[in-house]
């Protein structure tokens, strides 16, 4: 098949950058995203051209890594797929595909298509976490958890860190990707010791990043690629309401 | 012969001997210790956090930019741990034996005890920070079983239990981050090791955002940097892992050992094109529901669900009737080859097997494999467009573990005072061949339950030392020849790019130095590798400059892969037996079985580097058996 791509290219941070137009011809319809992007760098290597720059790693859709605006959409037309897992069999022949990084405050562009995506680092940093130290850890099957919750953290703890959820949502908040981790831990026992700390710290360092507000359009769980519920979100501003609340 | 440090005492004391007696840091010295991690997988997380924990001053780096993206997360099936939850009879007896015995009898006895003495605590520890392993209706934690054992010790959450494991020692490191005890440098690889009066003080690093090199020193440096499965191009690793941060240290007098021990997977995605980029694993776990097979005719090219019962060959079932399709990975993956090799092979390239949910399906219902594997099958689908409920998977060896690594000793430590390797870095625990599920565990308990106590050993005497110099004159001499490599890689301006070179050496080792080797083909291989890295030097095409430039990364770990690659070769060649992963077929048994040879090759091969111009030399570190009597494999 054949394609024509207009990819955003800016030199480093700070830079006007622009959208340039490449095409390629003949490439198989099997081939993955990221490896179409792979053919096209190996092209302008050969012309001595700087080569695009973009996120990824595993490319099987688990480190998180790889993310960038195809046509609009975060990872691209597919629900709940990475942009690495994405094929080139869901695009047509001659499409017209743009690709752009994601784009929020909190996420300046470093390069081409790679942003700086460390405000999660400094989220995670201010509470997502349970405190205990190596060794403290009591015997395994002490505390039992029913099955049912033990999944439901699980599907809260099965965000990738990839922040589509914030290159979707129109006010660039990064309320899924905080509330799922509240919601992993305030699920088990052993995270409910610290629920009301947590949750306050890591939404004061969400907005300190400069992360908008959620305005609950509900189009960050149909971007993101472990299709994270937005009810995490009605978890973390309960919890954070309760706080307040209590507060008074 | 090379000394291991292997405490005194019955095998099952020597972990708790060692910890009685062995030095301690006070709480007081320890923010005056500075250690550097480099890795912030499974292995470096842990340790950094715990590290951190205690007191000391850690800091840490990694290549991705954010330590939560290390390739720890894609491990999908499982961890091991003997907690005999299943009251089946385990122990950390047996769990030890499986291990010794996985790896055919070429692992230290005293570091496989430990693994499995340590693993229980790892649960405990993993449960306690959040890790949402699977559960039954009780609320009690499940177990399922991987290949190779007969017993159900492997602890899971969905297929993303190296995913979890990670969060939760990332977590542990952003607690620690958060709190000002580790200096966190994320997107920054490690490009050469300093040494000052022969002992490990620091790391030359380049920022990846900004490309420009950084010193750090510290009081011991601790590689956790992974595997370096990579080199063969396809392989079921992320695009960045290398084997380059070992190998500075290689080149800075660490041993290298057992480097040609490579485990290939069997159950990854068969290869569809020249222009892919990387082989996917389906778990292991699979292989609990999943029959493999393929069509009795040779080039059938009838659609697998058009063949009948009678006309397939289900070879493991066949060949190993006691662990069948669970038997253990280096088996089945050459099992797979023999048939792919023999024309038997499926799919449009004819380089794959059958793996079928038929039987599972049938007996357990659709809803129950689902639950087991739904997103293994949803990952499948995305990547291959076809359903796997209702037709088989198709699945080939690749390239997953290196079992080979920096030679360290019981306590971890290279050959270089205060240089350790924890992970999949060091050569330690599975021998010849890596049991399923037991490499999570080790890259953990290195970092949480092991590093910790011998490195506040080696510390304890560092505490009148002081800060670390970086304006020392050899922290500047290894940074000006990071220069000069990098300027070198720029200037070459040839018209070949990184990974088209990179794909070439792959294609050799695979065929050379993969599944089968012979004494011919490895002499073949260092012939071609050596050409090809003249190539390389020769013709290799790096656009753009010094900052921020992917094409460099990838050029400096071709460059580093291309040596090597011919330290594995002649790794190869040297072991005149076959065991584990290590088949040569020039040796083996009359019904195609690896031959493993005792009486001369029961050590370690740990390859010192001699100077570019010399050739590497060998030292053995022997491998006694004081409590297991090594036997022949069987899995029959
Ligand atoms: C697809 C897949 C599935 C697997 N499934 C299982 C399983 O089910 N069960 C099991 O037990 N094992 C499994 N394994 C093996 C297991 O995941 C690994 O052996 C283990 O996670 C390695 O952990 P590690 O901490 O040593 O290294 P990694 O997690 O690979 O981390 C390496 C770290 O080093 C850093 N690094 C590397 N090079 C440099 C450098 N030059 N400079 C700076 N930083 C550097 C990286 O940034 C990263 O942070 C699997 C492996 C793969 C590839
Ligand atoms: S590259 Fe890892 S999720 Fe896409």
């Amino acid at each position: 098949m054949n394609i024509r791509l207009k990819i955003w290219r800016q030199e480093h941070e700070g830079d006007a950058g622009k959208m340039v137009d490449y095409s390629l011809n003949d490439i198989s319809s099997d081939m993955s995203f990221l490896e179409m992007l792979d053919t096209l760098n190996e092209q302008l290597i050969q012309k001595n051209e700087r080569t695009i720059e973009f996120d990824h790693d595993c490319r099987e859709g688990i480190c998180g890594q790889c993310g960038v605006m195809i046509n609009g959409r975060p990872h691209g037309p597919l629900t709940n797929t990475t942009t690495c897992q994405l094929h080139m069999r869901t695009f047509k022949d001659n499409e017209l595909i743009v690709i752009e990084p994601f784009r929020a405050t909190a996420f300046p562009v470093k390069c081409d298509l790679k942003v700086d995506r460390s405000a999660f680092d400094r989220i995670i940093q201010a509470g997502g976490f349970i405190s205990v130290n190596t060794g403290q850890a009591p015997e395994a099957n002490d505390i039992p958890i029913g099955s049912p919750v033990a999944e439901s953290a699980f599907d809260a703890a099965a965000c990738i860190g990839c922040g589509a959820c914030v290159a979707v949502c129109k006010n660039a908040s990064a309320a899924l990707f905080t509330s799922a981790k509240i919601s992993h831990l305030v699920l088990l026992p052993q995270g409910k010791i610290e629920a009301a700390a947590r949750v306050k710290n890591m939404v004061e360092q969400m907005d300190n990043e400069g992360f908008g507000h959620c305005s609950n359009t509900e189009a960050c769980e149909v971007a993101c690629p472990q299709a994270i519920s937005v009810l995490h979100i009605a978890r973390m501003n309960y919890e954070y309401n309760k706080l307040q609340v209590l507060k008074k | 012969m090379l000394d291991a440090r292997i405490p005194d005492g019955p095998l099952a004391e020597k972990w708790s001997n060692f910890k009685s007696h062995a030095r301690l840091v006070n709480p007081a010295n320890r923010k005056k210790l500075t250690v550097i991690v480099v890795g912030t997988g499974l292995a470096g997380s842990a340790l950094a956090a715990s590290m951190a924990e205690m007191g000391y001053h850690v800091k840490c780096f990694c290549f991705q930019d954010t330590p939560r993206r290390a390739h720890s997360v894609a491990a999908q099936g499982g961890v091991n741990a003997c907690k005999n939850y299943k009251n089946d009879g385990d122990s950390v007896y047996r769990m030890f034996y499986d291990t010794i015995k996985g790896g055919d009898f070429r692992s230290r006895e005293a570091n496989v005890y430990r693994l499995a003495e340590c693993s229980a605590s790892l649960i405990d520890q993993a449960v306690a920070q959040g890790v949402p392993f699977a559960r039954e209706y009780g609320g009690y934690l499940n177990n399922r079983s991987f290949g190779g054992v007969q017993v159900s010790r492997t602890f899971y959450a969905r297929g993303q239990t190296g995913q979890q494991l990670l969060l939760g020692a990332y977590q542990a490191l952003m607690r620690q981050v958060g709190l000002g005890n580790v200096e966190l440098h994320a997107r920054h690889e490690m490009m050469d090791l300093v040494l000052t009066d022969g002992v490990a003080r620091g790391i030359i690093v380049r920022n990846m955002d900004t490309g420009k090199l950084e010193r750090y020193g510290g009081h011991a440096v601790v590689l956790a940097t992974g595997g370096f499965g990579k080199i063969y191009f396809l392989s079921t690793l992320a695009m960045g892992a290398n084997g380059s941060a070992i190998w500075r240290a290689y080149k800075r007098g660490a041993y290298m050992a057992n480097p040609s021990w490579t485990q290939i997977h069997p159950t990854c995605l068969p290869q569809s094109g020249e222009y892919q980029s990387k082989l996917t694993l389906m778990s292991e776990s699979l292989r609990n529901d999943g029959r493999i097979w393929v069509p009795k005719k040779q080039d059938d090219q009838r659609s697998p669900n058009n063949i009948p019962e009678e006309e397939r060959d289900y070879y493991l079932e066949r060949k190993y009737p006691a662990f069948g399709n669970l038997s253990p990975r280096d088996i089945a993956s050459r099992a797979a080859k023999e048939r792919i090799d023999e024309g038997y092979g499926v799919g449009p390239l004819r380089n794959a097997v059958y793996l079928d949910f038929t039987r599972a399906i049938q007996n357990q219902g659709e809803a129950a494999i689902r639950k087991k594997y739904g997103n293994l099958f949803t990952m499948y689908q995305k990547i291959t467009n076809v359903n796997a409920y209702k037709e088989p998977m198709k699945i080939s060896p690749a390239a997953h573990f290196s079992m080979g690594g920096l030679w360290v000793d019981y306590e971890l430590m290279t050959t270089i005072p205060g240089l350790f390797a924890i992970g999949e870095a060091n050569f330690a625990d599975h021998g010849a061949n890596r049991l399923g599920a037991n490499s999570l565990l080790q890259a953990c308990v290195d970092g949480y339950f092991i590093a910790p106590y011998t490195l506040a050993n080696y510390l304890a005497a560092d505490i009148k030392t002081g800060p670390i110099d970086t304006e020392d004159v050899a922290f500047a001499k290894a940074q000006v020849g990071v220069e000069e490599f990098m300027s070198k890689l720029l200037a070459i301006k040839g018209n070949q790019s990184a990974d088209q070179f990179h794909r070439l050496l792959g294609k050799i080792l695979y065929d050379k130095c993969g599944l089968l080797r012979s004494k011919e083909g490895l002499m073949a291989a260092i012939t071609e590798i050596r050409q090809l890295k003249a190539e390389f030097w020769k013709n290799l095409h790096v656009p753009g400059g010094e900052a921020m430039n992917s094409e460099l990364e990838k050029a400096g770990r071709v460059a580093d892969f291309l040596e090597l690659a011919e330290l594995m070769c002649n790794d190869a060649l040297y072991r005149n037996e076959s065991c584990g992963a290590h088949f040569r077929v020039e040796y083996q048994t009359p019904d195609g079985e690896a031959l493993r040879n005792d009486k001369d090759f029961a050590f370690v091969s740990a390859w010192e580097y001699k100077g570019e111009d010399n050739g590497p030399e060998l030292h053995k570190e022997e491998l006694n058996f004081d409590v297991v009597t090594p036997t022949v494999r069987s899995y029959k």
